[in-house]
């Protein structure tokens, strides 16, 4: 017999034949991941508008995060610095995903720990930044080097994606540690190590998201 | 009939991949970026600069939806659902553009 009321429409909502031929953790991941390119790409068009909007000088990024180091002022280094780790843990990640596929867990984990390990650097670096700016008198409604609206835009952008990194860090250290102590060993099927890959595409995403924030915010 | 709670009994789809694609794969994300910080470094401005930096963050991220996230490897179907989508943001940004221009004129007219 056929369910009735709300018990008939979860069961006729769930009743569709499979469309997406990946398993479902991999699917919501992705559609999760999609959200989120929403929610990113919603920003960067607020700091587009507001951008395009200031009457002031918009402040010089290259000049803002150029670091003096041994006498030498190189713009925009530590920006730079940072996107070589993040670039270097998708790297890792990307790894981990390949021996776990292969079915080397050991391998797999040790990788995740170093992906997380350059996570937490980039985190710390960002910090840095923070602290550096911040001292430098930048606010969220003002700063002493032109528009205004430049401190919102990267208090905003660059804080939420660095809780992007920071909770993938955590992330990653969660599943690594669980991955190392063979406890994805009883998953069904050939599949049981699909987690590093779910938490790989998080973890990508958040160096993807980066790739469109050092462009749009930082070299502009 | 499915009960709802069917899981995938489909493999991944992953196929092994030889280590060495990330490895080269890195190494153009890295070569890239140095170019994106090198537009910076060397001070070129305006159209060229603009062009560049969007082209070598269209690639770096090309690079990476495809490789990295193995997109490149997956049905067609999950493809076309991830990447058409976002498209709609350029629509957001089209009229945000306007927008956006519209305030500074109208600042620069009554605030000016």
């Amino acid at each position: 017999m056929e369910p009735q009321g709300w018990g008939g429409v979860v069961n006729d909502l769930s009743a569709d034949r499979e469309a997406y031929h990946v398993p479902w953790g991999k699917l919501m991941m992705w559609i999760f991941l999609l959200s989120d390119t929403f929610i990113f790409g919603s920003f960067l068009t607020g700091y587009m508008t507001v951008r395009l909007g200031a009457t002031d000088a918009w402040p010089n990024p290259s000049e803002v995060f150029a670091l003096t180091i041994a006498g030498h002022t190189l713009p925009l280094i530590l920006i730079a610095i940072m996107t070589f780790v993040l670039i270097t843990s998708s790297g890792t990640m990307a790894m981990a995903v390949n021996f776990a596929y292969r079915g080397d867990r050991k391998m797999a984990a040790r990788l995740m720990f170093v992906t997380a390990l350059f996570g937490a650097m980039f985190v710390g670096m960002q910090a840095f930044e923070w602290t550096k700016l911040i001292h430098e008198g930048v606010r969220p409604w003002s700063n002493p080097m032109g528009a205004a609206q430049f401190g919102s835009c990267f208090f905003m952008i660059t804080g939420f994606h660095g809780m992007h990194v920071s909770a993938g860090v955590i992330y990653l250290l969660v599943v690594a540690r669980k991955l190392a102590a063979g406890r994805y060993d009883h998953g069904a099927g050939g599949g049981k190590y699909d987690i590093v890959e779910i938490a790989g595409l998080y973890w990508h995403f958040v160096d993807l998201v980066w790739v469109f924030i050092f462009a749009l915010f930082y070299l502009w | 009939m499915s009960n709802g709670t069917a899981v995938s009994e489909h493999g991944s789809g992953q196929s092994q991949h030889p280590i060495g694609i990330y490895f080269k794969i890195w190494g153009w994300l890295f070569v890239l970026s140095t170019l994106s910080y090198l537009v910076d470094y060397f001070h070129v401005q305006s159209y060229l600069r603009w062009t560049l930096i969007l082209v070598l963050m269209m690639l770096k991220a090309g690079l990476i939806v495809a490789f990295f996230m193995h997109l490149k490897w997956e049905r067609l179907a999950l493809i076309v659902t991830i990447l058409v989508p976002p498209t709609a943001l350029l629509v957001l940004v089209a009229l945000m553009l306007i927008e956006g221009d519209y305030t500074f004129f109208t600042r620069m007219a009554f605030f000016g």
